[in-house]
C-alpha cells in the first residue's frame, strides 16, 4: 500500500531552469518550426507574416471582417473560460454554437413566416429575440453535455463530440428537409432572411456592433466573475481539486453543471449572430470551427480571461489574413490553421515542461 | 545465452536471497535506508511494518519494479543486477501484487499465456489450458480456464497469478498483503499453498502489516519501520514452545509489537476536557467497501472529549472518519450528531450540524493546490454573497495566519506551504464554534514543536466543547492525548478503553486481534 511512484531522473541542468524558460523556449521553437514549415512550402517568412498582417489590416472591409470573427471568437472563448477552469474539456462547444445558430434560426422563421411580406413584431424586436432564443438553444446543449457528464458519467470530451455531430447533422437535415429553399435545396443554406432582420453593420463591412458588444460584454462579465465573485472561486475550487473542494463544502455538481450552462449560453449567443449578423441563414457550417479555435485561445492564456481579448484578436487576424496567402504568395490559407495550432501545442508543452521540472 | 544460463538456474533450485545495505531515496524521503534481509531457501518470510515504513519499496527493487539508488541484490551468493521486473524474472523472481496485476478483459487461460517468456508466434491454447490445469490440479486451485478474469474474485486471481510465476519457473515468491480481500477458506488455501512452495525449496516473502498472518504462516520475521529494519524473528523455536501455552503466543505477539512501535507508551497528558452530552454516536453500523467490512456496534463520543484510534494502517480507520464525516455512507445502522439522526443525509446537513474534516493527505483532499490560502478562507466563509469582500477575506486570512503561526501570506499558494504550514492552515479554516473534529494523522510529517503546538490548539478546542475523533499511527500521540482509546484490527473495533487503563502488552494484543 506503500505508494511509491517509479523514480524519474531529471538531468540536473534542466532541473534549475524558472518555468518562463520553458514557456519562452516552446515559442521560440513553435516560430522556428513554423518558419521551416513555410520555407519548404517554398515562401520566406518574413513575406508570409507581412502578407498575413496586411490581409488582415489594410481595407476597412478586411478589418471588418476580423472583427466580424472576433465578435463569435470572444464569445466562445469567454464561455470556455467557465469551463476550462472547472477543469472541464468542453469540446461541445462547436455544437453549442450551431444549436444556438439552429434555435436562433427557428425563433425567425416562427417570427417572419416564408410567406409573409414582414415579420410580425418590429424587427428590432425580431433580431432581439432570436438572439435570446439562440442563447437558450446554446444553453439546453451545454446542458445536455452537462447532464451526460455529471449524472452519466460520460467524458465530456465524448459527450461533446458526440452532441457536435447531432448538431451539425440537424442543421444539415433542415436545410436538405423542413427548411430548404423553395426549389432548390443546397449546401449554401436556407433562404436568406429578408434584410429588415439584419443585424446593422459598421459601414459596409461585416462587422455588426451588436456581435461585437455582446462579445465585449461578455468578456468583461466573465473576468469579473472569475475574479470577484464566489462563484468564479468556486469554479476554480472545483476544477483543481473536487474531492478536497467537496470536503471544504462545494458541491461539484452544481458547480460542473453551472459552467455548462453559462458556456452554452455565450456559444448560443455566437451562434445567433452568425445567422443574424454574419450569413443571415442557416448554413451547415454555421460555426466556422471557431468553437474549436475559442479553445485553442483559451488554452493558450492558460484560462485567464485578462488574456483572451488580445490572443483573440491575433487570431481572427491570422483567420483574415491567411485568407490573402493564395492570392498573393500562391500558398494555402490553412497555413494560419497550422500557426495557430503549432502555437497552442508548444504552448501546453512549454506548461507542461514547466509544471513538470521548472521549481 | 548467459541470460539464458540464469533463467534455468533459478528453476527448482534452491536460491538463497540477500539483500544487503539498501538505499532509496524518493525525493526528501528516504524510503529505504540501509536495509538488509536475507531469506533462506525453503523459509517464509514475513516482511511485517506500518503503511510508509518501506517495506513494499523493499520488495518492488527486489523484483525489478523499483531500481535503488545503492545496495547490492545477491541470490546463491552471486551478486546479481535487477533493473526491471523482466530481469527479477529470469532471476526467477516473481511477485504477487496486492491489486493483481493481470488482464480483466481477457480469459483465464490467456491471461496465463500472456506472461509466458517462451514466446513463439503462435499460441498454442489447448497446451496451455493443460498446462493450466495441471498446475492447479497440484495445488487444489479451482479456476475456470474460460472464465473472464474480471469476473473472478480477488483470491481466484492471486491463485491465477501464482500459477501463472510458477509455470514460469520462478524460484522466489514475493507476496505484498496478499491477504487483504480475500475469503478466509481462500487464506486457508494460500497457506498451504505457500507451506508447500516452500518445502520445495522456494523461497518466499510475505509482506503484511497482519500480525496474524505473519504469525501464523512465517518461519522468520523482520520488522521495519521508518525506513529501517528494526529487528528479526526467529519465529521457529518460539512457535516450538508456544504449543505448550497461550502465554508463549502472546509472548510473540508482545515481541513483535514491541518491535513495531517501539518499548514505552508514552504517559497520558490530555486535561480531562470530557462533558456529559453525546455529540457523536454511532448504533450497529457496518460499512463495507469490496476489500474490508467494518462492524461497529455502539460508540459515543462526548462533548469535549477526545478519541483516539488505533491499530495497522488499513484496518477501516479511514472508512469509519469518512463515514462519520458524512462522506461515505454506512450500508447499515446509524449515526447520531448532536443528537440528530444524519444517517444518508447528504455531507453538507454533516457541515451544518458543525461536524468538520480534517483528512491526512493534506494536498489531495483537505486543501486545494493552485489556490492561496485567502481562497480557501473565502470559500469556507461564502455566505451566499455574490461578490468576495477582498478586504475582509484579507483580514481574516491575515488574521487566521498571524493566530496559528502559518509562515506565508495571504496570496501564497497553499503548495508553496511547508507540511506543518499546510497542518495549520487547514486548522486555522475549522469553523468556530465546532462540534465534532474528525482528524486523520493530525501531525504527520511534522516536527515536535508543530506537533505540541498542533495539540494545544486542539485541547483549546476541547475546552470549548468539540469532541474530536481522530486516527493515528503514532501510539504515543495516541496515548498522550487521547481520553479513550478503541483499536481497530482486521475489520473488528475494539471497545473505547480509557487511555489510564491502557499499558503496552494490552496495546499489543489488542492491535494484534485479540479483544
Amino acid at each position: 500500500m506503500n505508494s511509491t511512484v517509479p523514480s524519474q531522473t531529471v538531468p540536473p541542468a534542466l532541473e534549475r531552469l524558472p518555468p518562463l524558460a520553458y514557456r519562452g523556449g516552446a515559442l521560440i521553437i513553435a516560430l522556428l518550426l513554423i518558419g521551416l514549415i513555410v520555407v519548404i512550402s517554398g515562401a520566406s517568412p518574413f513575406e508570409v507574416i507581412g502578407r498575413m498582417f496586411s490581409g488582415a489590416v489594410s481595407t476597412p472591409d478586411q478589418i471588418g471582417r476580423v472583427v466580424a470573427t472576433l465578435s463569435p471568437l470572444l464569445l466562445c472563448a469567454a464561455g470556455l473560460v467557465y469551463t476550462f477552469n472547472a477543469g472541464l474539456y468542453n469540446l461541445g462547444v462547436e455544437g453549442q454554437v450551431t444549436f444556438g445558430a439552429i434555435a436562433t434560426t427557428f425563433a425567425l422563421r416562427l417570427l417572419y413566416p416564408e410567406e409573409a411580406t414582414a415579420s410580425i413584431l418590429p424587427p428590432p424586436l425580431t433580431i432581439a429575440l432570436g438572439i435570446l432564443v439562440g442563447a437558450l438553444g446554446g444553453m439546453l446543449w451545454g446542458l445536455l453535455a452537462g447532464v451526460l457528464h455529471v449524472y452519466g458519467r460520460i467524458s465530456e470530451i465524448f459527450a461533446g463530440l458526440g452532441l457536435n455531430f447531432a448538431a451539425t447533422g440537424m442543421a444539415i437535415y433542415l436545410i436538405f428537409g423542413p427548411w430548404k429553399r423553395p426549389g432548390v435545396a443546397s449546401l449554401s443554406g436556407t433562404q436568406p432572411f429578408d434584410e429588415s432582420l439584419w443585424l446593422g453593420t459598421f459601414g459596409q463591412t461585416e462587422a455588426t456592433p451588436v456581435g461585437l458588444g455582446l462579445a465585449l460584454l461578455a468578456l468583461a462579465v466573465t473576468i469579473v466573475v472569475m475574479r470577484n465573485t464566489h462563484f468564479g472561486l468556486r469554479l476554480r475550487a472545483v476544477g483543481k481539486n473536487p474531492y478536497a473542494a467537496h470536503v471544504l463544502g462545494v458541491p461539484a455538481r452544481r458547480q460542473l453543471l453551472s459552467a455548462f450552462l453559462v458556456c452554452g449560453v455565450f456559444a448560443g449567443l455566437a451562434g445567433a449572430i452568425q445567422v443574424v449578423g454574419v450569413f443571415h441563414r442557416l448554413i451547415p457550417s454555421i460555426s466556422s470551427n471557431l468553437g474549436f479555435l475559442g479553445l485553442l485561445v483559451v488554452m493558450l492564456v492558460n484560462f485567464d480571461p485578462l488574456w483572451v481579448l488580445p490572443v483573440a484578436i491575433f487570431f481572427s487576424a491570422l483567420n483574415v489574413g491567411g485568407l490573402q496567402l493564395p492570392l498573393s504568395l500562391g500558398l494555402e490559407s490553412s497555413l494560419s490553421g497550422v500557426i495557430q495550432g503549432l502555437l497552442v501545442l508548444f504552448a501546453l508543452i512549454g506548461r507542461g515542461l514547466a509544471q513538470r521540472y521548472a521549481g | 545465452m548467459g541470460l539464458f544460463a540464469c533463467a534455468t538456474a533459478g528453476f527448482g533450485l534452491r536460491v538463497k536471497v540477500e539483500l544487503q545495505h539498501i538505499h532509496k531515496h524518493f525525493g526528501p524521503v528516504h524510503a529505504n535506508n540501509d536495509v538488509s534481509l536475507t531469506v533462506e531457501a525453503g523459509t517464509i518470510h514475513g516482511l511485517l511494518g506500518e503503511n510508509g515504513a518501506g517495506k513494499s519499496t523493499l520488495v518492488k527493487i527486489l523484483s525489478g519494479f523499483i531500481t535503488r539508488d545503492s545496495g547490492a541484490i545477491i541470490l546463491d551468493g552471486q551478486p546479481v543486477h535487477i533493473q526491471s521486473p523482466a530481469d527479477a524474472l529470469r532471476y526467477g523472481i516473481g511477485m504477487l501484487h496486492q491489486d493483481p496485476l493481470d488482464f480483466p478483459p481477457l480469459t483465464v487461460v490467456e491471461n496465463f499465456m500472456a506472461g509466458s517468456p517462451a514466446t513463439p508466434m503462435l499460441l498454442n491454447p489447448q497446451a496451455a489450458e493443460r498446462d493450466f490445469r495441471r498446475w492447479c490440479a497440484q495445488f487444489n486451485f479451482d479456476i475456470d480456464p474460460h472464465a473472464q478474469v474480471g469476473d473472478l474474485t480477488v483470491g481466484e486471481r492471486q491463485q491465477l497469478e501464482i500459477v501463472r510465476l510458477l509455470a514460469n519457473g520462478i524460484g522466489t515468491l514475493v507476496l505484498d498483503e496478499p491477504t487483504t480481500g480475500i475469503s478466509a477458506s481462500q487464506k486457508a488455501l494460500l497457506f498451504q499453498t505457500l507451506r508447500k512452495l516452500a518445502d520445495e525449496g522456494k523461497s518466499i516473502i510475505f509482506v503484511s502489516h497482519k500480525l496474524e498472518d505473519v504469525e501464523a504462516l512465517c518461519d522468520c520475521v523482520t520488522v521495519m519501520r521508518r525506513g529501517q529494519v528494526v529487528g528479526d524473528l526467529d519465529l521457529r523455536p518460539l512457535r516450538a514452545h508456544a504449543q505448550e501455552s497461550t502465554d508463549q503466543q502472546l509472548n510473540i505477539t508482545a515481541r513483535i509489537v514491541e518491535m513495531m512501535f517501539g518499548r514505552a507508551l508514552a504517559m497520558p497528558t490530555k486535561p480531562s476536557t470530557c462533558q456529559d452530552e453525546v455529540m457523536l454516536s454511532v448504533k450497529g453500523l457496518v460499512l463495507r467497501t469490496d476489500r474490508l467490512e467494518l462492524h461497529i456496534d455502539h460508540l459515543a463520543l462526548h462533548r469535549g472529549e477526545v478519541i483516539g484510534i488505533a491499530g495497522l494502517e488499513g484496518s477501516g480507520q479511514q472508512l469509519f472518519l469518512t463515514a462519520c464525516a458524512g462522506l461515505e455512507a454506512p450500508a447499515a445502522g446509524s449515526i447520531y450528531i448532536a443528537g440528530q439522526n444524519l444517517t444518508h443525509r447528504p455531507y453538507t446537513d454533516f457541515l451544518r450540524a458543525g461536524v468538520c474534516y480534517v483528512p491526512a493527505d493534506r494536498l489531495r483532499e483537505g486543501l486545494i493546490a493552485g489556490l492561496t490560502i485567502q481562497d480557501h478562507v473565502a470559500l469556507r466563509t461564502a455566505n451566499g454573497a455574490i461578490f468576495i469582500d477582498r478586504a475582509a477575506v484579507r483580514a481574516e486570512a491575515e488574521r487566521a495566519i498571524a493566530t496559528f503561526n502559518i509562515r506565508g501570506r495571504p496570496d501564497t499558494r497553499v503548495e508553496r506551504l511547508s507540511g506543518g504550514n499546510q497542518q495549520r492552515t487547514q486548522l486555522a479554516l475549522l469553523p468556530a464554534p465546532l462540534n465534532v473534529l474528525i482528524m486523520e494523522h493530525p501531525t504527520r510529517g511534522l516536527d515536535i514543536e508543530s506537533t505540541l503546538w498542533v495539540w494545544q490548539q486542539l485541547i483549546a478546542r476541547c475546552q470549548q466543547g468539540t469532541a474530536i475523533l481522530f486516527a493515528s499511527s503514532d501510539l504515543d500521540e495516541i496515548m498522550q492525548y487521547s481520553d479513550r482509546v478503541i483499536v481497530f484490527s482486521g475489520g473488528r473495533v475494539s471497545p473505547a478503553i480509557p487511555v489510564t487503563e491502557l499499558n503496552v502488552d494490552l496495546l499489543g494484543q489488542m492491535i494484534g486481534g485479540r479483544f
